[in-house]
C-alpha cells in the first residue's frame, strides 16, 4: 500500500486536495476484478451448504420445502439399515484402501529412487491410471471382475480349474473389489508424493549417514524416511478425502450391488436425493459427507499451521 | 604399489560387493516390471478387445491376444451403438464433453490467474481471509452442492444444459485455479511489481506485462488438471443433465449398467477408449506438467 501512495504521489495533481479520481479508482480496480470470484466462492462454499444443511432440517420430500423439522432427518437416516451399510463399507474401504495405496506407493516411489534406468517411462505406467476417469477404470475393471471372461476365466483357462475369483457377484466380497480397483487407480499417486517428498531430502544429510557406514536400508530407515513424515501425513488426509468422496467408482464398478451390499454415503445421498424422492434425508446424509471431511481436514489444517510456524521460529 | 597380500581379499570383497549390487538390482527391475505388468494390463486388455471380433472374446475371455484385427468396433462406438434408447453412439456425449470441458478450463484458468494476481500482488486487509474462504471450496463434496444447483440452474434456464455445467464447473473450478496461481505468483519477487508501480505502471499492464510471460508453466499445470478433472467428472453431469444432454462419463454408465442387452465387449472397449483418450493424451504429452499439478494441488 506505501507504494501505491508513492505512486500517487509522483502523479500528484496540486489543484485538487488529496490523490486524483483516477488514481483513487485504479486502487479498486483489483478489487472490482476480484469481487465475483468472491460472490461465486461465497455462493458455492457458504450459501450452497446453509441451503442443503436448512433443506436437511426440513421436511422436504419430492421437492425441497421448508417447513422445519428439526433433527428428524438425521434420525431416520441413521436408524437406516442401508446407512448402516454405507458407513460400514466406508470404513472397510477407507482403512484398505489407505493404507495399501500408501504402501503400495512408498514401495513404487523406493524402487523408482535407486537410480534407476528409464526412470520417467517407469513413472509414466505408474501414474496413468489417475489421468482416466473412475467411471472409465470401474467400467474395465467390473469386466475384469466378470467370472465369465474375467480373471476367473483366465486363470481357469490356464489349467486351475476351480479357481474362483468372484468378487463383484458376492454381497460379502464385492467391497473387496471396489478397495483393489481404488488401490489400483491411486498407488501411482501416492508414489508421485512419495518420490517429490524422496527428491526434496537434503543431499547432506543423506551422504552424511552413508559416510557414516550406514547401509541404504538403514539411510532409508533412520535418515530419509523420518524427515518426510508431513509427506506421509499429507498422503494419507488427501487418500482419506478421496475415499469419503467415493462415488463415481462405486457407481461404476458395483452400481452398489450386488443387492445393496456396495453402497456407499456418496452413492446413498444420490439414491436418496434422485431415486427415492426423499431429499430431506438425502441432505442431511451429504451434511454427514461434509462432517466427515471436516474430522478429517481440519486437525490437519491445524496441524499445518502448527507445523509452519515451528518451522518459521526455528528458521 | 602396496603389498600384493591385500589385493586378494579387496578383489573378493569386490566381487561380493558387485554380485550384491546385480542381485539388488535384478529385484529392483523384476518388482517394477511386475508392478508395471499389473498397471498395464487393463489398458491392453480394453485396446485389444476393441480390435477383437465377439465370438473370439467370448471363446478366449477378455484377457488374451487378439487373434484377429478389425476396426468395426470403432465406428460402431462413435457413431450407430445404442445408449439408453438412442442409437446414434458416443459421438454426441463426446462432443458435450469437449463443449463444456473447454470453456469451462479457459474461464476458470483466466479468473484464477486473475485471482491468484490480486491475491498475491495486490494485497488488501482481510485478502488472506477471502483466500482462505476460497480455499474451502476446494475441500467440499459435490454432494452438498447439488440440490442448490438443481435449483439455481432450472431457476435461470439453464437446465439441462451444458451450459449450465459450464457455469458449475467454472465455479467450482476457481478454487482450485486461485490455489494454483497464487501459490506460483508468490514466488515471484515483490520487487519486480514494486518497480514497475514506481514507473508508473498500472494493475492491468504488469499484469500483461510482467506476470502473464512469467504464467506459462502454472497455466499449463492450470489447464491440464481443468481439462482432466471436468472431463472426468460424473456426479454433476449425471444428476444436473439427463438423455443426449450429457457428458460422456454420464453415458459411459449408462452404457454399462445397460444390463437388458448382450454384452457387445468389442464396441464397449471402443465407447470406453473414446471416453477415455482425451485425458489420456493430455497426460502422455503434457505429463511433466500433471505430475506436478498433482503434488502441488495435493501438498499445499
Amino acid at each position: 500500500m506505501s507504494v501505491s501512495a508513492s505512486t500517487s504521489a509522483a502523479t500528484y495533481n496540486s489543484s485538487s486536495n488529496g490523490p486524483p479520481l483516477r488514481d483513487r479508482l485504479a486502487k479498486l480496480v483489483p478489487i472490482f476484478v476480484l469481487v465475483p470470484s468472491i460472490a461465486a466462492s461465497f455462493l458455492y462454499v457458504f450459501v450452497f451448504t446453509g441451503w442443503t444443511l436448512y433443506i436437511s432440517l426440513s421436511n422436504s420430500t419430492l421437492l425441497p420445502t421448508y417447513g422445519f423439522e428439526g433433527l428428524e432427518n438425521y434420525a431416520s437416516l441413521w436408524a437406516n439399515r442401508r446407512w448402516g451399510i454405507a458407513y460400514t463399507n466406508l470404513f472397510v474401504f477407507s482403512a484398505f484402501y489407505v493404507v495399501c495405496a500408501m504402501a503400495i506407493g512408498l514401495m513404487l516411489a523406493l524402487l523408482i529412487d535407486q537410480k534407476i534406468r528409464a526412470e520417467s517411462f517407469w513413472r509414466t505406467i505408474f501414474l496413468y491410471p489417475l489421468a482416466v476417469s473412475f467411471i472409465v477404470t470401474g467400467t474395465v475393471w467390473s469386466w475384469l471382475y466378470n467370472p465369465t471372461n474375467g480373471f476367473e476365466f483366465l486363470i481357469r483357462n490356464l489349467g486351475w480349474t476351480d479357481f474362483t475369483f468372484a468378487l463383484t457377484t458376492d454381497r460379502k466380497y464385492a467391497i473387496y473389489a471396489i478397495v483393489i480397483t481404488g488401490i489400483w487407480q491411486s498407488s501411482g499417486f501416492a508414489m508421485a508424493l512419495f518420490l517429490a517428498g524422496l527428491r526434496s531430502v537434503d543431499g547432506d544429510i543423506v551422504k552424511a549417514a552413508q559416510i557414516d557406514g550406514a547401509s541404504t536400508f538403514r539411510t532409508y530407515r533412520k535418515v530419509i524416511l523420518p524427515s518426510i513424515t508431513p509427506i506421509f501425513l499429507a498422503v494419507a488426509v488427501v487418500l482419506l478425502q478421496f475415499s469419503i468422496k467415493t462415488f463415481d467408482l462405486a457407481v461404476a464398478l458395483t452400481n452398489s450391488g450386488p443387492g445393496i451390499s456396495t453402497t456407499f454415503p456418496a452413492t446413498y445421498v444420490y439414491d436418496l436425493m434422485f431415486q427415492r424422492g426423499q431429499i430431506g434425508e438425502g441432505a442431511a446424509a451429504s451434511m454427514m459427507i461434509l462432517s466427515a471431511l471436516a474430522v478429517v481436514l481440519i486437525p490437519y489444517s491445524i496441524y499445518l499451521v502448527w507445523h509452519r510456524r515451528r518451522e518459521a521460529g526455528h528458521g | 604399489m602396496a603389498e600384493a597380500v591385500y589385493t586378494g581379499t579387496i578383489d573378493r570383497e569386490a566381487t561380493r560387493a558387485n554380485t550384491r549390487y546385480i542381485i539388488s538390482r535384478v529385484v529392483i527391475y523384476g518388482l517394477l516390471a511386475i508392478f508395471s505388468l499389473v498397471y498395464i494390463i487393463p489398458l491392453f486388455v480394453v485396446v485389444f478387445n476393441s480390435f477383437r471380433t465377439l465370438p473370439e472374446i467370448s471363446q478366449n475371455g477378455l484377457i488374451a491376444f487378439p487373434q484377429s484385427f478389425r476396426l468395426d468396433a470403432w465406428p460402431d462406438a462413435w457413431s450407430t451403438f445404442c445408449i439408453g434408447g438412442n442409437c446414434e453412439g458416443m459421438q454426441k456425449y463426446f462432443w458435450n464433453s469437449v463443449k463444456m470441458v473447454i470453456p469451462a478450463t479457459i474461464i476458470s484458468t483466466l479468473l484464477g490467474a486473475m485471482n491468484g494476481y490480486i491475491l498475491s500482488k495486490w494485497k488488501f486487509p482481510g485478502s488472506e481471509i477471502i483466500f482462505t474462504c476460497m480455499l474451502l471450496g476446494v475441500f467440499m463434496p459435490g454432494q452438498i452442492a447439488l440440490l442448490p444447483w438443481a435449483f439455481i440452474l432450472g431457476k435461470i434456464g439453464l437446465a439441462n444444459s451444458v451450459y449450465g455445467l459450464i457455469l458449475v464447473h467454472c465455479i467450482q473450478g476457481i478454487s482450485f485455479t486461485t490455489l494454483f496461481c497464487r501459490n506460483y505468483y508468490v514466488s515471484i519477487p515483490d520487487d519486480l511489481v514494486k518497480a514497475a508501480r514506481i514507473d508508473g505502471a498500472g494493475f492491468w499492464r504488469i499484469f500483461y506485462k510482467i506476470i502473464l510471460p512469467l504464467s506459462p508453466p502454472i497455466l499449463i499445470v492450470t489447464v491440464i488438471w481443468q481439462f482432466t478433472g471436468i472431463w472426468n467428472e460424473y456426479l454433476y453431469g449425471v444428476v444436473l443433465n439427463s438423455g443426449t444432454n450429457q457428458p460422456i462419463t454420464a453415458a459411459l454408465v449408462a452404457l454399462s449398467t445397460n444390463g437388458t442387452n448382450v454384452r457387445v465387449y468389442d464396441v464397449m472397449s471402443a465407447a470406453v477408449l473414446i471416453g477415455a483418450l482425451p485425458p489420456l493424451l493430455v497426460y502422455f504429452f503434457g505429463g511433466k506438467y500433471f505430475v506436478r499439478g498433482l503434488t502441488q494441488g495435493a501438498i499445499k
